[in-house]
Parts: structure tokens; sequence; C-alpha cells
């Protein structure tokens, strides 16, 4: 499997998920942790720009952090796969390698 | 599967000092070897036996100090950015001219090469920071 990027920082903070989204090519996996999970809910300005990227990317979100962070899966975008940290671990040993977007 | 972990955040700084020993954790769990982990930049932080959280926040080096003895970890500090920060074993006080030192049990004090050896070591790097 190609990449796996992980995103952790708020879409409404950095630009990092836009420079993970372009440089990730079709089959990536994405996974948003720490503040990176708010590019996880629907209903924000950066909701559609996800969803987009669900038709060339498998995109995972950290529960834990989620729930750190008061909000809730049901808010979740369809489409996104909410993980735990031994889902993490098995995200990083299933792709080939690890891009950390600091 | 063989991994090794980079840490640039120091505790209490964000979050990611916090995600790395969890993950470490999950992956050991799992049955996976941690290779290493490599403290670099603000990282080095998380080696000071000196902090003192309040008794009702986690401890993050503890956190560290229990999980390399319970799983023998190899947890390596960074020495240029160790030095910058005044993180120092008993070598590097005597060496410095310094009165003191301040490295938490389970931690070491080594260069740069100990994280490429690690990158080329490992099946996967995985890097937390700010």
């Amino acid at each position: 499997m190609p990449m796996l990027h992980t995103v952790n920082k708020s879409p409404f903070e950095r630009r990092t998920l836009d420079t993970a989204l372009r440089h990730a090519v079709k089959g990536a996996g994405v996974l948003l942790i720490e503040d990176g999970v708010y590019a996880a809910f629907d209903g924000t300005v950066v909701a559609e720009k996800v969803k987009a990227a669900l038709a060339d990317h498998k995109i995972y979100v950290l529960g834990p952090d989620i729930a750190a962070r008061g909000m809730s899966e049901h808010h979740v975008i369809d489409g996104l796969e909410v993980v735990d940290y031994g889902g993490f671990v098995d995200l990083v040993t299933e792709y080939d390698k690890v891009q950390s977007w600091l | 599967m063989k991994l090794s972990i980079l840490v640039n955040e120091g505790p209490y700084q964000h979050q990611s000092a916090d995600t790395a020993i969890q993950f470490t954790k999950a992956a050991l769990e799992k049955g996976h070897e941690i290779f290493r982990v490599f403290f670099y930049h603000d990282g080095v932080n998380n080696g000071t036996r000196f902090a003192v959280p309040p008794q009702d926040d986690r401890n993050i080096t503890e956190q560290w100090t229990e999980m390399a003895k319970e799983h023998n970890l190899d947890l390596v500090i960074c020495i240029a950015a160790a030095q910058r920060r005044g993180i120092l074993d008993e070598n590097e006080a005597k060496r410095q001219g310094k009165d003191g030192d301040n490295i938490a049990e389970g931690f070491r004090i080594s260069g740069l090469g100990q994280l490429i050896e690690a990158g080329i070591q490992s099946d996967r790097l995985v890097i937390f920071g700010d």
C-alpha cells in the first residue's frame, strides 16, 4: 500500500491538511490525529474538501482525540473511518511508509 | 514489525508527547518491537527527572521511564538538542563543568547517528511533533 499521511493540526489553524492532500497519491491514506480531527466533522468550511478527497483516499480519524475534545463521532463525515490507538498502529504497519505533516 | 519513534515536541507543550506514548504503548501491546525512541528538538525535555507536574496530572517523563523499564526500551536523547536545553547526564555535566545532572532513569544521551540507525534498522519510523 502507498503512504499513510498523518495530520495533527486543525485545518483552521494550519495548512498541513491541504499540503498532505496535495502530495498524497491516489490510494494513499490520511489519518487525522490531535487537533487534526477538527477536519473530520461535517458542516464546517473544510467538510466539502474532505468529502471530495474521499474519492482518492481512505481517511481515518483517531477516536480518542475526538472524545478528548468533547466532540461526538456522530458528527464525523460519512465515509471516514474512526480508529483507536491500536488501529493507528495497524495503519502504520499496513501502509508502506508514514509521513507526518507537522 | 520493527518500529522506531521520533519525538520532536516537549511534554505539556501540545499533545505529541502524549500521542507518542499512547502509540508506543499500543504498538507494544500488539507485539511489535520498538527498536528505539529518539528525542530531538524540544522533545529532549521529555527526559528531565526534575519536572514536578501537579499530582492530579500525568507525569510524562515517568510514563516513559516506566515503559522503558517494563519493555526494555531504548530512549535516546539528541546530545546537541539536549545541551542547548540543559538536559545533562553525569558525563556531560562533568565535561561541561556543570554542578549536576538531570537526566531521567531509562534515558540516555547520544548523537544523531542513533536516529539515522533507527531509520535504517526499523520497518517504520513514526514522527510525532508540533
